[in-house]
């Protein structure tokens, strides 16, 4: 029977696998310190960096209760006290993510947090902004109300005359409810991830004017 | 630089203790408590959809005007172009015409989409309505004309009695038993299922229901009401005081100002391809956005407003200190 052996290593001869070159790129690029550091440059004291985390809280919320609201179905929450709690729930934590991540994305322009070789992780965090856009956009068509109906009246003449209407249909609820509770949702959970790892993998910005190094 | 470590990145910086973990816990507590106390105190909003039974019943002679102005081709889904059909042109903006790209991929015949069709499904076994239906198909287009330019002159002064419109004596051909029992079939709810149902059980796809209510006037006019209308900012609406998608501001902004509100416009962009114009002015804008941190001027703009510095107040008050 083979054993394992702790501490085994690797000898420098031996062939380099895919796995654990990726394994030496991460522990390189995003080792645990980073990924959870417990210490921080002193000038990350300020709220602004707290726009970014309650826009995390505020998504978790926005997914738990949009998962309970597609687990129950589209009709539920219109008939159903328990289910019109949850549709409100989502609705405010919609509110509260978008409100975040406006203030998140402003402090982070007056921080100009894209220098030092963050301009991907910036331009990472327009896309989610866009997607983010989308994905309420299709909640709203999905609500199966009045709003919904004018909404999608109105929208159809941007989408036709761009001839994105082709294929993307406001006027079909199933297609605007499917992308709503699946695609789309993917795409942001998905983008907000590798946000966050690229935030961690290269730390927060230093100040406006620290470019030379250290500031005494 | 972006392979620089953090070690190296920050060497030289003072540290201070930093708990991520408790951070995301509290926040996640703070953000549920918010949100679950406004959710459960301000509930959100639910007005009800408008079907074409209340619409026909609220709303009698509009839905017939509505349904007659289908047959003469003169609402707007019937002169719409593509995705629905070839009659109109399509917004275009200088020479691209994206909408006719992709063809008629959602093909829509109004008037027989909403009102032969479903009269030759719902009123198939009314004698008075088959025959109807042959007069009016079996007719010239001039003769068509004929029947409808006075009809649709005489619902302009139209009345309601009992849920079922009369207009004033004259030649209108088959039109006045056509649109009795479209609008019979309308306001007992049978319209709705079959401009939904096409021949299939299960559906999810309303674009017929709701082109049809889009081309009459008591949607738009309940959505007035409300404030959801393009020149009430509507895109950003929600029905009440509810906050809407506030975050669509700046996407909505250029419906109400020139040239996107005016006949002649200006280079190009007019009223009559402002939602062509604003997607394509909104895909710059959001590109440029991206691409901020190469754009000089707006990458240089953090360090001409010195905001940073109240954000910083920590990092740079040493230096006042010392001043």
């Amino acid at each position: 029977m083979v054993t394992a052996k702790p501490g085994l290593s690797h000898p420098a001869e031996e062939p380099v696998s895919w796995t654990l070159r990726v394994r030496q790129v991460v522990d390189r690029r995003l080792p645990m310190e980073n990924l959870l550091p417990d210490r921080q440059p002193y000038y990350v004291g300020s709220w602004v960096y707290v726009f970014g985390v309650i826009t995390i809280a505020a998504l978790v919320w926005v997914v738990a209760s949009g998962v309970v609201l597609s687990f129950m179905g589209p009709q539920w929450w219109h008939d159903s006290s328990l289910g019109r709690f949850f549709n409100s729930l989502h609705f405010w934590s919609v509110q509260l993510f978008f409100l975040s991540m406006v203030l998140h994305l402003w402090g982070q322009y007056f921080m100009a947090g894209w220098r030092h070789g963050r301009a991907s992780t910036w331009m990472i965090g327009v896309v989610i902004f866009g997607i983010s856009i989308l994905t309420a956009f299709t909640g709203y068509l999905s609500q199966q109300n009045f709003a919904s109906q004018f909404v999608a009246i109105n929208a159809k003449d941007a989408m036709n005359g761009a001839g994105i209407g082709a294929f993307f249909n406001v006027l079909n609820f199933g297609q605007m409810y499917g992308l709503h509770v699946m695609l789309l949702p993917i795409g942001v959970t998905f983008l907000v991830v590798v946000h966050i790892v690229m935030v961690r993998m290269r730390g927060v910005v230093k100040p406006i004017d620290a470019e030379g190094g250290v500031r005494s | 630089m972006s392979r620089q470590t953090q070690e190296e990145y920050y060497k030289g910086i003072k540290t201070v203790r930093y708990d991520l973990v408790k951070e995301l816990t509290l926040a996640l507590v703070g953000v549920g408590i918010v949100a679950v106390v406004v959710a459960a105190f301000l509930s959100s909003p639910d007005v009800p959809p408008v079907t074409i039974a209340t619409w026909s019943q609220n709303d009698p002679v509009d839905f017939v005007t509505t349904a007659t102005n289908e047959l003469a081709g003169s609402t707007t889904s019937a002169g719409y172009g593509n995705p629905y059909n070839t009659v109109g042109a399509g917004q275009q903006l200088g020479p691209i015409q994206p909408q006719n790209w992709f063809g008629t991929r959602i093909p829509i015949d109004s008037a027989n989409t909403f009102v032969i069709m479903p009269l030759q499904h719902a009123g198939s076994s009314s004698t008075d309505v088959s025959a109807a239906l042959n007069t009016w198909t079996t007719a010239t287009a001039d003769q068509q004309g004929l029947w409808l330019k006075p009809y649709i002159q005489a619902l302009g002064s139209a009345t309601v009695s009992g849920g079922a419109v009369s207009v004033a004596a004259g030649d209108y051909g088959p039109l006045p038993v056509m649109m009795s029992n479209l609008l019979n079939i309308a306001q007992s709810g049978g319209l709705d299922g079959l401009l939904m149902i096409n021949g299939r059980f299960y559906q999810t796809d309303y674009t017929q229901a709701l082109l049809f209510m889009g081309d009459g006037t008591y949607l738009a006019n309940q959505a007035a009401q409300w404030n959801l209308t393009g020149s009430q900012w509507g895109m950003m609406n929600e029905t009440g005081a509810y906050p809407g998608q506030t975050w669509l501001w700046l996407y909505t902004v250029w419906y109400q100002i020139p040239p996107f509100t005016s006949p002649d416009g200006f280079l190009g962009v007019n009223a009559a391809n402002a939602d062509l114009s604003v997607i394509v002015m909104m895909t710059v804008l959001t590109a440029a956005l991206a691409l901020v941190p190469f754009i000089p001027i707006l990458r240089d703009i953090p360090r001409w407003i010195p905001i940073h510095r109240l954000i910083w107040r920590t990092y740079y008050a040493p230096k006042k200190a010392t001043a």
